[in-house]
């Protein structure tokens, strides 16, 4: 294992002590001080990647996992990779710092937070780092998961739990729509790996499957960013821990879309399906997200929405650049080169005052005991720190100077003002609508903004609206993680090329791998004179000022919508309607008859074998291989026949039994004529406790008699019975005359060399065959606890409901 | 109140029997890697000692004096098995790749130790607490 390996392995690592480490000294010290660690010293090691990335090298490194079928954890760590893991680790220390304060270690199940902390950040490492796409996919589904246990981490409230589920649920739909893509692409270059798929670019544009594949992956990208209309899980999400929505929510998880767009871009983009789709629903999503942020009262609602927006502005961003791919060189490709550079710099900026925004209503919260707008007010005076840094981070937010935001948005204008000339893809007029809605968004962007400095901070303090008393400025290590991002929104306005030469332009050219960086283009510059972006900016806060003094007046028209056309109405719908449908379709089979359930497996089978037979033309006997057929073994069959037959007619249960278990026991003196000793142990053994267990249920069961001289004799029955004996025989001579494939006897023969074991049996189980035992060990433990599950845990009488 | 069965032949010869099937179900684990035997038929063949003590004596008696969470064990047995998998893997082979040499042991003299019993032991604890946790748990069931 490699040192790259361990560091992005760390925080599951980690994990694993969280609980010793909890228990013994939770008492005394919270266990975020030794968390905390973990980030910290990712995020140390890998600024000391910079300057080799920033040369444009690039660090890969292989593990072997699952060689035989590709499956390795390559990482890859360029610009892009880089740029995220930074932000994953940087963002996750401030965050376990500020959750030192936030989460009391007294009242909270504080183990558990951080274990799902940790794996949810090796996870996101892990997915941006990996350069093989199952593992990516693996990587994907688990920040999902954890994502769902951190969002129901309070999960003795309802809402909790409905907004976890409502998260899996879409953004588990999304992953696995993305698998299919990803398998796709697999299927068409015949590799996992994301750069050899890059380097075979040409065989994925020229394959039918190019549009499906791409199709598919955006779903995955989509549902996990929140973008329209997969969004409404990311509101919900809210419910969660402040510390975790700022992570998760805003800083990271969400973006894991936004970096398989970027990751992608490569391989889809210079397509103008891909320039307009996610350029398309990227701009949809800005302007959905910054209307309905404005009609909300409470802060963290407000946050994600604006994050939802502020996600769609980066998707957009994304899809309007991919035509640089089109272009592939010269001035053309470079403008829209530009696009993409203002994506990657605006989710860099996006990352700090989101970040910081979310810690600061997660402050108010923590001290007043509201997030509600109507209560709050009138907190500058009390938390004069706190409104400080929600004044830096609001107004960067709105896109004013002199905070990063207000760079990348006027490189936003740009971008969407370069895509109103693109004239490649056909649709001439109507780019211009890019603009247009970058800038009604934008307006949006500004009110709620406003709304988000000015309710809680200015206007007048009614301490009796708030559910706590006392109020008063946070503790100084909740302050510290926002007070950070904040003047990191403020140096960067400042100095803006250190990033861009040192993580964007790296991260740049992973998006466009043709682009020269060295262009003018590429310098952030914070005056470009009275350009249109300018004007586009001013008129923005005139605007938006204007509308929010006036907001009373105009607010109701969002306010009519009707709920029953909205996209939550629509999940909540088809969900029960699902819940309904799936309900009738399944008891229409599951009778809870087991006779039934048998004679569709019995059908089945007979149905599948007979058929593949059939249609394979495999139906040739052979007995030249068969050995001779001694008395002893045509003693033993008569037996078997006569002890199986028994347990049919008896009529006492326990006769039953002994006659079931007969069949058993003479198998067994089959497996040892024929040599089998293993075999004959196992059997035996397993028979034994077999008859045990048949005793223990037919204890409860009624008694067997009357009825059984009434059951009817069935003819179909009795068709089904035949045909499956007969399939069983016939496909046992058939199988047993042939020889298609090689052999493996060799094999087995050198178990003593191989395995170091004279037991072939016990080395197939064991060491050649390893994997199997592993898993059936694991079914086997699953089984063991379904029953005990089943029988134990049941509610006792008839109407009991969950708890 | 029924009177209590008089299982005096049972008890003793139950006694005497579980000694003999737990020194053979050790004996066949042992043997599982060169003869017959092994970490399936080792554990099952424990399991139906434990369940012939618990048919003649009772459940909480035998709970009392063996005070094991099947569960726990089958669930430890799994874990086991998938960490002598991870092991290989620290040395860097692959997931689940078995090592095996010869060592001079003081009391043994020439052994052949190898990590595939190591998974072996995971094998039989899970069979093991499985088939105990089924059985006990539908005996204990009444309806």
């Amino acid at each position: 294992m490699s040192f790259m390996h361990f560091i992005i392995l760390l925080p599951f690592i980690a994990a694993l002590f969280v609980p010793i480490i909890y228990k013994k000294w939770n008492t005394s010290l919270h266990t975020g001080w030794f968390v905390i660690i973990v980030p910290l010293f990712i995020f140390i090691n890998l600024l000391l990647q910079i300057p080799a990335i920033s040369n444009g090298e690039t660090i890969s490194i292989t593990m072997e996992w699952i060689p035989s079928l590709g499956i390795n954890f390559d990482i890859y760590l360029d610009g892009l990779a880089l740029m995220f893991a930074l932000i994953i680790s940087g963002v996750g220390t401030l965050v376990v710092l500020y959750s030192i304060f936030y989460m009391a270690k007294d009242r909270e199940a504080l183990h558990n937070f951080y274990i799902y902390l940790l794996m949810f950040m090796g996870a996101m490492l892990g997915l941006v780092s990996s350069d093989n796409v199952l593992v990516l996919y693996t990587l994907w589904e688990l920040t999902s998961v954890s994502s769902f246990l951190l969002i129901a981490y309070w999960y003795e409230r309802k809402r909790s739990r409905s907004g976890a589920l409502k998260s899996m649920i879409i953004t588990v739909f999304g992953g696995l729509a993305m698998l299919a893509g990803l398998i796709m692409l697999a299927m068409i270059t015949d590799t996992y790996s994301i750069r050899e798929m890059v380097a075979n670019v040409d065989l994925i544009t020229g394959s039918s499957l190019f549009i499906p594949a791409m199709l598919l992956v955006l779903i995955g990208a989509f549902t996990k960013s929140a973008q329209f209309p997969f969004s409404i899980w990311l509101p919900d999400a809210m419910e969660a821990p402040t510390p975790v929505s700022a992570y998760l929510h805003s800083a990271t998880m969400v973006k894991a879309g936004i970096y398989l767009v970027a990751r992608m871009t490569p391989i889809f983009g210079g397509d103008a399906s891909w320039f307009w789709i996610v350029g398309g629903i990227g701009i949809i999503t800005l302007i959905y997200g910054s209307v309905r942020a404005v009609r909300q009262t409470d802060l963290k609602a407000l946050l994600a929405y604006s994050t939802i927006s502020q996600l769609g502005l980066i998707m957009s961003l994304l899809g309007v650049g991919s035509a640089a791919l089109y272009f592939n060189i010269g001035q053309a490709q470079e403008i829209y080169a530009f696009a993409v550079f203002a994506a990657l710099f605006h989710l860099f900026n996006h990352a700090t005052f989101k970040g910081a925004l979310f810690m600061v209503v997660g402050i108010i919260d923590h001290e007043t005991g509201t997030r509600d707008i109507r209560r709050l007010g009138g907190l500058m005076a009390i938390m004069p720190v706190t409104f400080t840094i929600a004044l830096i981070g609001s107004l960067s937010m709105a896109g004013l100077p002199p905070f990063n935001g207000f760079l990348s948005k006027e490189m936003f204008f740009t971008g969407m003002l370069n895509a109103s000339e693109v004239s490649v893809f056909g649709l001439e007029g109507i780019t211009m609508i890019f603009p247009i809605i970058a800038w009604v968004a934008s307006i949006f962007t500004f009110i709620y903004c406003l709304i988000l400095l000015i309710k809680p901070f200015l206007g007048a303090l009614h301490r009796e609206r708030l559910p706590k008393e006392n109020v008063h400025e946070a503790p100084i290590g909740m302050l510290v993680p926002p007070a950070i991002l904040g003047s990191l929104v403020v140096f960067i306005f400042f100095f803006p090329n250190l990033l861009a030469t040192y993580i964007l332009k790296p991260a740049l050219v992973s998006v466009v791998p043709t682009i020269s960086t060295d262009s003018k283009l590429f310098e952030i510059k914070a005056w470009h004179g009275f350009g249109t972006e300018l004007w586009m900016t001013i008129g923005v806060v005139i605007l938006g000022l204007l509308l929010f003094l006036s907001i009373k007046k105009w607010s109701i028209v969002l306010r009519v919508y009707p709920d029953k056309l909205s996209l939550n109405h629509l999940y909540n719908t088809s969900l029960e309607a699902m819940e309904k449908h799936s309900e009738s379709f399944t008891n229409r089979y599951m009778t809870g008859n087991i006779r039934h359930y048998l004679l569709y497996i019995f059908i089945f089978i007979t149905v599948i074998m007979i058929g593949s037979l059939v249609g394979l033309d495999a139906l040739s006997f052979n007995f030249s291989n068969q050995g001779e057929i001694s008395v002893y073994d045509i003693g033993i069959l008569v037996a078997m026949v006569a002890a199986a037959m028994a347990t049919l007619l008896t009529k006492n249960r326990i006769t039953a039994i002994v006659s079931l278990g007969a069949v058993g026991y003479l198998m067994v003196m089959l497996f040892v004529i024929f040599r089998a000793p293993d075999l004959a142990l196992t059997q035996m053994v397993v028979e034994t406790v077999t008859t045990v267990l048949f005793l223990l249920c037919f204890y409860h069961l009624p008694k067997l008699g009357k009825r059984l001289e009434k059951m009817k004799f069935k003819v179909t029955n009795l068709i089904i019975s035949i045909s499956v004996g007969l399939t069983v025989t016939v496909m046992t001579l058939i199988a047993t005359g042939h020889k298609i494939n090689v052999p493996i006897t060799k094999f087995f023969e050198n178990a003593y060399e191989l395995a170091g074991a004279k037991n072939i049996v016990n080395a197939i189980l064991v060491d050649f065959r390893g994997f199997d035992t592993m898993l059936e060990i694991a079914v086997l433990l699953i089984a063991g606890l379904g029953v005990y599950t089943l029988i134990k845990l049941r509610p006792k009488g008839s109407d009991h409901d969950e708890a | 109140m029924k009177p209590e069965p008089n299982d005096v032949v049972l008890h003793t010869v139950t006694k005497l029997a579980a000694v003999i099937i737990f020194t053979f179900s050790i004996d066949l684990f042992w043997a599982g890697h060169h003869f017959p035997g092994g970490g399936f038929i080792g554990g099952l063949t424990t399991a139906a000692g434990i369940v012939l003590l618990y048919l003649s004596f009772d459940i909480e008696r035998i709970q009392t004096n063996l005070p094991i969470d099947y569960k726990k064990m089958a669930a430890l047995g799994v874990l086991i098995s998938v960490a002598t998998g991870m092991g290989g893997m620290i040395y860097g082979d692959n997931f689940l790749e078995q090592a095996f040499g010869y060592f001079d042991l003081p009391v043994f003299g020439e052994t052949e130790l190898a990590t595939a019993v190591l998974f072996d032991i995971g094998v039989a604890f899970a069979v093991i607490g499985t088939a105990i946790t089924i059985i006990t748990s539908i005996s204990e069931d009444e309806l």
